[in-house]
């Protein structure tokens, strides 16, 4: 399956519009605020073949908030399955994307590639979870790259493999995880210094940009983590115990 | 191989490699690394995600400084492109470190023009880029810049190990003769550019235990390394 979704945001008498709405299903898009869209999976998977992408054009000036309402659980099947998302955010643009997990089950084989191409005051929250099978499951293979640049300058460049056992027990790389997770906040944040706790680290960046990075045992204390960690990451302080 | 990269992995070169322990001092204190084997398993992990950025942009800097690299790139270019692959800044503080004092050290070893250059570009540049120009400096191909950041990736926390947790010195460098089967041999082999790819593609394999380990490492009160 080869799908291709896109969503376009248009200023309109100093509004958000959201003129381009074109869902391909499995990627099924539906508009569920003034500027709040989810993505609502209308097949299984990916499954290895398939080919998903999602492009996204946050206009100058506009706001975009993008979730889903369940998390992508990614099967094995003929070859590789992808996904591709390319978001670009427009001056004083303002775009949260917080899907749902990814779910590696067994024997999957998954390629995510996401390319974020930000105005210098875009405001972005980009939130991505990674879980490694499902409950006592050992996961398939994951090979997922993040670029971000902000005004044509890197901003954050990286990548996670999942699926080799030697590397994701390393004590350097997922330990005794079993989800991985980061967000990355673009935008003033108030923040001057690193903050750590359990699992989770509140990095400024060389650029103006802040990522939080989460390991955890489960989801729900990788969302917690991650959530503290933006929480704290506009407070510009600790937000208080994980 | 050019016989200048042994002086450039030899750890007692006066470049203040041995201050450093590449967050193995904080796993040891959390307990994540305890002996021999939890050591193999944090140097295999170090080595195929931060080492394999160091390695690739070793590489790459080796290649621009032989000028080989045409197009509108420049020294505080290929910088920015490790800063964006180091999201922790105590792990960017430690490479600007290492990387000031191996060029300080490369520039009276092989003075050329284009060490000159790229202090001027970068005064404190991250270590890869230090190391990719010294090792053209010195004569070397970026293929053997690669092998001694990978090199580097793994010896000096291995040797801080030995020191933090007193293990068999033996045992540690049998550890280190298995992973050197794992370091970039050949030139393309693994994660190396042609000397004039962009630089955007490079490798960029995230660690994130380490961030974590590195952030705590610099809020610790007692500590013998400085990361």
């Amino acid at each position: 399956m080869h799908a291709r979704a896109a969503l376009a945001t248009a200023l309109v008498a100093g509004r958000t519009s959201i003129p381009v709405l074109r869902s391909a299903p499995p990627l099924t898009l539906r508009q569920t605020g003034p500027h709040s869209v989810h993505l609502i999976s209308t097949a299984a998977g990916p499954l290895g073949g398939d080919r998903l992408e999602l492009d996204l054009d946050v206009a100058p000036g506009t706001t975009l908030e993008l979730g889903s309402v369940a998390s992508t659980l990614v099967l094995p099947g003929p070859g590789e399955s992808r996904t591709l998302i390319t978001a670009r955010v427009g001056a004083g643009a303002t775009l949260r994307f917080t899907p749902e997990p990814t779910v590696l089950a067994a024997g999957c084989a998954h390629r995510i590639e996401v390319g974020l191409t930000l105005a210098s005051d875009a405001r972005v929250l980009w939130r991505e979870e990674i879980v490694f099978g499902r409950y006592g499951e050992q996961p398939g293979r994951c090979h997922a790259r993040f670029d971000a640049t902000l005004d044509g300058r890197p901003l954050l460049r990286q990548e996670f493999t999942v699926g080799t056992p030697a590397l994701d027990t390393s004590p350097a790389v997922y330990g005794d995880a079993r989800c991985v997770g980061t967000t990355l906040i673009a935008g003033p944040v108030p923040l001057a210094e690193a903050v750590v706790a359990d699992g989770v680290a509140v990095l400024p960046l060389a650029g103006p940009a802040t990522l939080v990075s989460a390991l955890a045992l489960d989801a729900v204390a990788l969302r917690t983590r991650l959530e503290w960690g933006e929480s704290t990451a506009s407070r510009g302080r600790p937000a208080g115990p994980v | 191989m050019n016989a200048a990269i042994l002086l450039l992995t030899d750890s007692r070169l006066p470049a203040g490699g041995h201050a450093h322990s590449g967050g193995v001092e904080q796993a040891v204190t959390s307990g994540a690394v305890h002996d021999v084997p939890s050591l193999g398993s944090f140097l295999r992990g170090r080595l195929h995600t931060t080492g394999a950025v160091a390695t690739a942009l070793a590489a790459a800097s080796c290649a621009f400084a032989s000028g080989t690299a045409d197009g509108p790139w420049a020294w505080d270019g290929l910088d920015a492109e490790v800063d964006a692959r180091t999201a922790s800044p105590a792990q960017r503080a430690a490479s600007r470190v290492q990387g000031r004092l191996l060029l300080r050290v490369a520039r009276r070893l092989w003075p050329s023009p284009v060490l000159e250059e790229l202090a001027g570009a970068v005064p404190s540049p991250h270590h890869p880029l230090a190391l990719g120009a010294a090792a053209h400096a010195a004569g070397a191909a970026p293929e053997d810049a690669a092998l001694a950041a990978a090199y580097h990736a793994i010896s000096g926390p291995a040797t801080a190990a030995v020191r933090l947790l007193g293990l068999d010195p033996v045992a540690v460098h049998r550890l280190l003769a298995d992973l050197s089967r794992e370091l970039p041999t050949a030139p393309g082999e693994r994660d190396l550019p042609p000397s004039a790819a962009p630089w955007a593609d490079l490798p960029a394999h995230s660690a994130p235990a380490l961030d974590v380990l590195a952030e705590r490492h610099a809020l610790a009160q007692v500590r013998l390394f400085v990361s």
